[in-house]
């Protein structure tokens, strides 16, 4: 191993990890306000469909994906016995990966190009965008170039990252893979690494809470059972003004 | 009985001289920022109108409110569990901000500086957002005044329900009247915008029933702006973040009316408490459209009824709130006088804001007979008009024009009362028969018994009648804003951190800065 693949297939990594969990979390809990998606849809919301629903719905799934086979590679590896099964898999994959290959150039073409989007677009939306674009596009020059992906990510890559894990890196299968391949996975981290910086942050505050929650929210800044014990100090109850 | 306390409001829109003091004493405070430039928190609108943002009351466009889910039920028409999660990517009903206006400047500074030359320098608009050149192509008041004209007025959404024949009659030229309807956060207590944030950002208060969106929590999903029927959410372009009015509850915490309210010129704005049943909330929203109001009115409750008052007790609600309850002008307005109207009820929001439909454009119709004796009382300035173009204040005529006048009625009732023509027609006799007493009192041309009989008619005392004209158009200060003390000295009291500590530090410590737009 070189130093590019420690630095990227080890050092990088935890390094990342370290960035987000601590900048994510004093991010959520002391700056609040800038956690935010920051959508642009109020300046410009027509091409902005065309863009923004093919970007989430192929990145969402092809993240599913990833996280299937690092979760459980057996099964993936399994499916993948037969070959037509691995061939649907493959290929929906593929078509998503474009979905989100499409959609990320069209948002950038809009930011671009749209003077409205333009002024709100600032230095970190651009790295982010292009560092999104570079990571996506790795991704779909792997899946059509270097065929079966689902199939030597979960026998191989998994392993490495589950090394990861544990605290015990052992990256030789991942330094022996093509260079887009060790790219695809520097890209990964450097994503993960922006997030704490970048409007990325709004992926981990999805609204999923939302399901259970009753539509109606009222809070109180008293406690009202405080309040209405008139032995309590502060209860206002049972006292003339 | 769930007993919860509502910091309610009322407009007196007979009072309401579009001056828009209001909305600018609002925008100063509050939405002088980048990225709010365009919100009108408080806006005032002429109607018949389209308003801002353009045609807000046309819900097939703008998909807000709760609309009924066939089993009895009601849901949101635009958002909601299913909806809002499916179009989180993009929202297909959002408003852009084409619906408000482009928020502009002038180049004022080319005035100065311009080189010397033969033609006068100008000032050129520019965009708030982009900085470039520009066409103003609306503002946010854009139909000021414009009752009349095909672009707005008669694409009013509340002309829907009235005929061709009537429309064309409101839009004679000779007959044509417009009111002000000034608009705010409704501070409703089935608030769509709180039902529709996946963030769970926008609340209500408990004490006082304003509601807020957590800044640090809204995360620019977009959802409330679709929501709010009365597209009162707006969505900071550059935070990145919703906003809505805040009912000015810093200035509430310390006894000050809102800065609308204290601004108003016409003195149209009323604040005070309504106690109301919070366990009938699901029950008036979902009510038949027809009963909605009436459902809405027996949620509030009577602030001298001994039981309310223990079970407000019982819940936290304070003696202090209590009575500010028994003080309050809505109340007496909206409960105990009738007289007040909740705007669009059939979005089904139950809206805490209540509105007192106008007299004066559906009375001042167009005399056409028995105009010799008013002719007599004329000043002469009127009478350089012609004859028929006077307006026939006199008063056997009073009555008579609220059945045909030149503003018809189902106007004013799909505004005010979801169609029931009757519950605006109460409200405007009542108003009718009280200028005809206080003309008794003051004046004394009127019959006595003209007078009896329409006081009777709209079921009021003399003395209820007076006091009703105190309110109107002699109340002080304090008896148009009730506001209940906020008692933060009991919310200090219960942090569990020592209180003298919280008290000598308050205001001190590091400062975090202004919030900026996200990272």
């Amino acid at each position: 191993m070189n130093w590019f693949d420690t630095f990227s297939l080890v050092l990088f990594p935890y390094a990342a990890v370290a960035v987000f969990v601590i900048g994510m979390a004093y991010r959520y809990r002391q700056r609040g306000f800038t956690v935010t998606s920051l959508s642009s849809q109020f300046l410009e919301g027509r091409s902005l469909f065309w863009a923004v629903v093919p970007f989430h719905i192929g990145i969402l799934v092809v993240l599913f994906g990833h996280l299937l086979a690092f979760l459980v590679p057996d099964a993936i590896l399994a499916w993948n016995a037969v070959p037509v099964r691995l061939m649907i898999l493959e290929g929906m994959a593929l078509i998503f990966g474009l979905a989100t290959l499409v959609g990320i150039a069209g948002l950038m073409y809009r930011r671009f190009t749209n003077e409205r989007v333009r002024a709100v677009t600032t230095k970190m939306d651009v790295l982010l965008e292009v560092v999104l674009l570079a990571q996506v596009g790795f991704g779909v020059w792997i899946a059509v170039g270097y065929r079966w992906g689902s199939s030597w990510f979960a026998s191989d890559l998994t392993p490495y990252l589950w090394s990861l894990v544990a605290f015990s890196p052992e990256a030789t299968a991942a330094a022996a893979m093509p260079l887009v391949v060790k790219l695809h996975i520097l890209g990964a981290f450097l994503l993960l690494f922006l997030v704490p910086f970048t409007r990325l942050a709004h992926v981990f505050v999805a609204p999923l809470h939302y399901i259970v929650r009753p539509y109606q929210q009222v809070i109180w800044n008293w406690n009202r059972k405080k309040i209405r014990d008139p032995r309590s100090g502060t209860s206002v109850s049972g006292r003339r003004r | 009985m769930d007993v919860r306390s509502q910091i309610s409001m009322v407009f007196h829109l007979d009072k309401c001289i579009g001056c828009h003091t209001c909305s600018v004493a609002c925008k100063n405070i509050w939405t002088d920022r980048k990225g709010a430039e365009y919100m009108w928190w408080n806006n005032v609108e002429t109607k018949p109108g389209t308003g801002y943002p353009g045609k807000w009351e046309n819900q097939d466009i703008y998909k807000g409110g709760w609309e009924e889910d066939g089993n009895g039920g009601i849901r949101l028409k635009g958002a909601g569990k299913p909806k809002s999660l499916s179009n989180i990517f993009h929202n297909p009903h959002m408003p852009s901000i084409d619906d408000y206006y482009e928020p502009f400047t002038y180049k004022y500074l080319d005035l100065i500086e311009a080189e010397a030359g033969d033609i006068q320098p100008t000032a050129r608009p520019v965009s708030m957002i982009t900085g470039e050149p520009m066409d103003i192509q609306m503002g946010p008041n854009w139909d000021d005044d414009l009752s009349g004209t095909p672009d707005y007025a008669r694409k009013d959404p509340n002309l829907e329900d009235l005929s061709e024949a009537e429309q064309e009659a409101m839009f004679q030229l000779e007959r044509m009247a417009f009111f002000y309807l000034p608009r705010i956060c409704n501070h409703c207590l089935n608030a769509a915008c709180v039902a529709s944030c996946p963030s769970g950002a926008i609340y209500k208060r408990g004490e006082d029933g304003v509601v807020l969106i957590n800044q640090d929590v809204c995360r620019g999903w977009r959802m409330c702006v679709t929501a709010c029927p009365y597209k009162k959410s707006y969505y900071n372009w550059d935070t990145g973040k919703s906003e809505k009015c805040i009912l000015c509850y810093p200035r509430l915490e310390s006894g000050y009316a809102p800065a609308c309210m204290h601004s108003c010129v016409g003195r149209i704005r009323y604040l005070g408490v309504i106690l109301y049943d919070a366990d009938r909330i699901e029950e008036a929203a979902s009510a038949d459209e027809s009963e909605l109001v009436e459902r809405q009115l027996d949620m509030l409750l009577d602030p001298f009824d001994p039981e309310v008052i223990a079970a407000a007790k019982e819940n936290g609600v304070a003696d202090s709130t209590i009575e500010s309850a028994q003080n309050s002008p809505t109340y007496k307005f909206v409960k105990e006088w009738d007289l007040a109207l909740p705007l669009h009820p059939e979005f089904r929001t139950l809206p805490m804001l209540f509105y007192v439909p106008p007299l004066l454009p559906v009375m001042a119709s167009v005399a056409d007979a028995n105009d010799n004796a008013q002719r007599e009382k004329i000043h002469d300035i009127g009478k350089k008009w012609p004859d028929e173009w006077v307006y026939d204040t006199s008063i056997d005529q009073l009555f008579g024009t609220i059945d045909d006048a030149r503003f018809p009625l189902e106007y004013m009732a799909s505004l005010f009362s979801a169609g029931d023509v009757e519950a605006v027609k109460s409200r405007l006799e009542k108003l009718m028969a009280i200028r005809l007493h206080r003309r008794r009192e003051t004046v004394g041309d009127v019959d006595s018994a003209t007078v009896d009989k329409a006081l009777k008619k709209a079921g009021l005392t003399g003395q209820r009648a007076n006091a009703i004209y105190y309110l109107t158009s002699l109340a002080k200060f304090d008896d148009r804003f009730v506001i209940p003390p906020a008692h933060r000295e009991q919310a200090i009291e219960m942090l569990d951190e020592d209180v003298g500590a919280t008290k000598g530090e308050t205001g001190f410590g590091f400062k975090r800065g202004t919030n900026k737009r996200g990272a």
